[in-house]
């Protein structure tokens, strides 16, 4: 079902964790519908510099988020929010078709963060 | 690496024996029953042997009341959609409950959207049993059917169906029970029971896949669904399943030699796995009766995590189990059972089903109980639910 390197990513999340003090966060989803995702970025110079996930959802859910977190790492912000749900699941070698809303998630998530990056900062 | 196959809820192994049992009506005596030839009367004759032997096993009075069926789905539909339509002039109303597997549901609600008939959905309380004073509100006078499952596929609550099909036929009502999940597990008599229609199917107790049975109790009438030969007395055309119903007959006679001892031992395994579950893990809810339970039916509600991570984690150790998480359902949505016990969404993604046979050790449970404490700590520090005290 699942693609190796989504299975890799689930069983070795990158980045997962809490930040103290983030430069900006976010979280995102519905416990209902069985996804949540929070993102939280330290942002130095422009640059994403530390990036760190927490996922309640489905082996899909977790993979997008850890593989995120390791694309967006070291980027711009301008770059990080070109990040799209399908550049996600392509570095993934795919996403099974019931489970594109996951990825979806995971750059809106990071979006949300940069948002609010932004707003701290003004 | 040791695997652990704890999903017999959805299926089980065949038994050496029923695959034994089969092989001869492959290579050998491979006639159809219909045929009047030697090769034909050999097959006819281990079909009506099969149909004792299924016969045995649930008390019937007469085999004749046994139509083989593809299997517990096609049992289901058959005795719905044949038993209201047979029946309409007694009246247009069906009650079923909330629980049912969808095998039932999805037959209900169609004979509720296109054939114009009214269903009650009965609701059950927090352990997942529908109450008898419910049942007996719902009951109308142009009730032709209610039908109500034996014991739940997801959380193994047993339901009280000699209460209900007593009352049931008191009110003229035709009475059907999904039994798919009891026959073969629990000792099962149709006539105590007093039930018109049970549904019965082979690979859920070590019998092969693609075939079950239906019970109709004698002088009843259904309409056929299926339209062709006159097989099972015209109830049910198309060329026997040999191969299938010898293997179905094989383990009905496997599962009457001893059921008792079977439904001890497994109840024993049951209670080592949810006292172990309990005493490792916090925040976990246990879903269906405590006691009013298929012997071999485990199902956990671990918050803060989703069911679907829960099974890629525990098939990496090697352990087979499912969830009623959307994920694993295909919708958006979580199990329809979990949801009518009153649980949120949130912890409903969260369940975990651990089903056992025959052939599960001590040393499954001990696995399980070894691996999953960890597993469910991995999740819950991944989950932006989850806050450590």
């Amino acid at each position: 079902m699942y693609s190796e390197k989504v299975m890799d990513h689930f069983t070795n999340p990158r980045n997962m964790g809490t930040m103290e003090n983030p430069d900006g966060e976010a979280q995102i989803g519905n416990p209902t519908c069985g996804d949540v995702m929070k993102i939280a970025i330290k942002v130095d110079d422009g640059k994403i510099t530390d990036i760190k996930f927490q996922t309640f959802g489905c082996g899909a859910a977790v993979a997008t988020s850890s593989m995120i977190t390791e694309m967006a790492r070291g980027k711009t912000i301008e770059e990080a929010s070109k990040l799209t749900n399908k550049t996600i699941a392509e570095a993934l070698d795919g996403l099974p078709p019931v489970k594109m809303h996951c990825s979806n998630l995971a750059a809106d998530a990071l979006n949300k963060a940069i948002e609010n990056y932004k707003e701290k900062k003004e | 690496m040791k695997r652990v196959y704890l999903d017999n809820g959805a299926t089980t192994r065949t038994h050496p024996e029923v695959l034994k049992a089969m092989e001869p009506y492959f290579l050998e005596e491979y006639g159809n029953p219909s045929s009047v030839h030697s090769f034909g009367r050999e097959a006819l004759e281990a079909v009506e042997n099969s149909r004792e032997k299924v016969r045995e096993l649930i008390n019937a009075r007469d085999s004749q009341e046994i139509i083989f069926t593809s299997g517990g789905t096609e049992a289901d539909n058959l005795a719905i959609i044949g038993g209201a339509m047979a029946n309409r002039k007694k009246g247009n109303h069906i009650i079923t409950s909330a629980i049912e597997h969808h095998a039932v549901l999805h037959t209900c609600q169609y004979l509720e959207e296109e054939m114009g008939y009214s269903v009650t959905y009965l609701p059950v309380d927090r352990f997942g049993q529908v109450q008898i004073d419910d049942f007996k509100k719902a009951l109308r006078k142009d009730t032709v059917l209610a039908t109500i499952m034996a014991a739940n596929n997801e959380i193994g609550t047993l339901q009280p169906i000699k209460e209900l099909a007593a009352l049931a036929r008191e009110n003229g009502t035709l009475f059907h029970t999904d039994a798919v999940q009891v026959v073969g597990h629990m000792p099962l008599d149709v006539q105590e029971w007093g039930v018109d229609m049970l549904s019965l199917s082979g690979h859920k107790f070590h019998g092969p896949k693609g075939v079950g049975a239906l019970y109709l109790r004698k002088g009843l009438k259904i309409h056929p669904h299926m339209h062709g030969g006159a097989q099972e007395k015209k109830r049910r055309a198309s060329t026997h399943n040999t191969t299938g119903i010898v293997g179905l007959g094989k383990a009905c006679e496997l599962a009457r030699r001893n059921i008792p001892e079977k439904q001890k031992a497994l109840v024993s395994l049951r209670e080592k796995l949810i006292k172990g579950i309990e005493e490792k893990i916090d925040e976990v809810i246990l879903n269906g009766h405590p006691k009013e339970r298929l012997p071999g039916n485990v199902n956990f509600c671990f918050k803060y995590i989703e069911g679907e991570s829960l099974l890629l984690s525990l098939d990496m150790q090697g352990i087979a189990a499912s969830s009623g998480s959307a994920c694993t359902s295909g919708s958006l949505d979580p199990s329809h059972v979990l949801l009518a016990l009153g649980l949120s969404h949130e912890v409903a993604h969260g369940s975990l089903r651990l089903t056992l046979s025959e052939f599960n050790t001590e040393e499954d449970i001990d696995h399980v109980l070894e691996v999953l404490p960890g597993i469910v700590e991995k999740l819950r520090e991944m989950s932006p639910l989850y806050k450590k005290d």
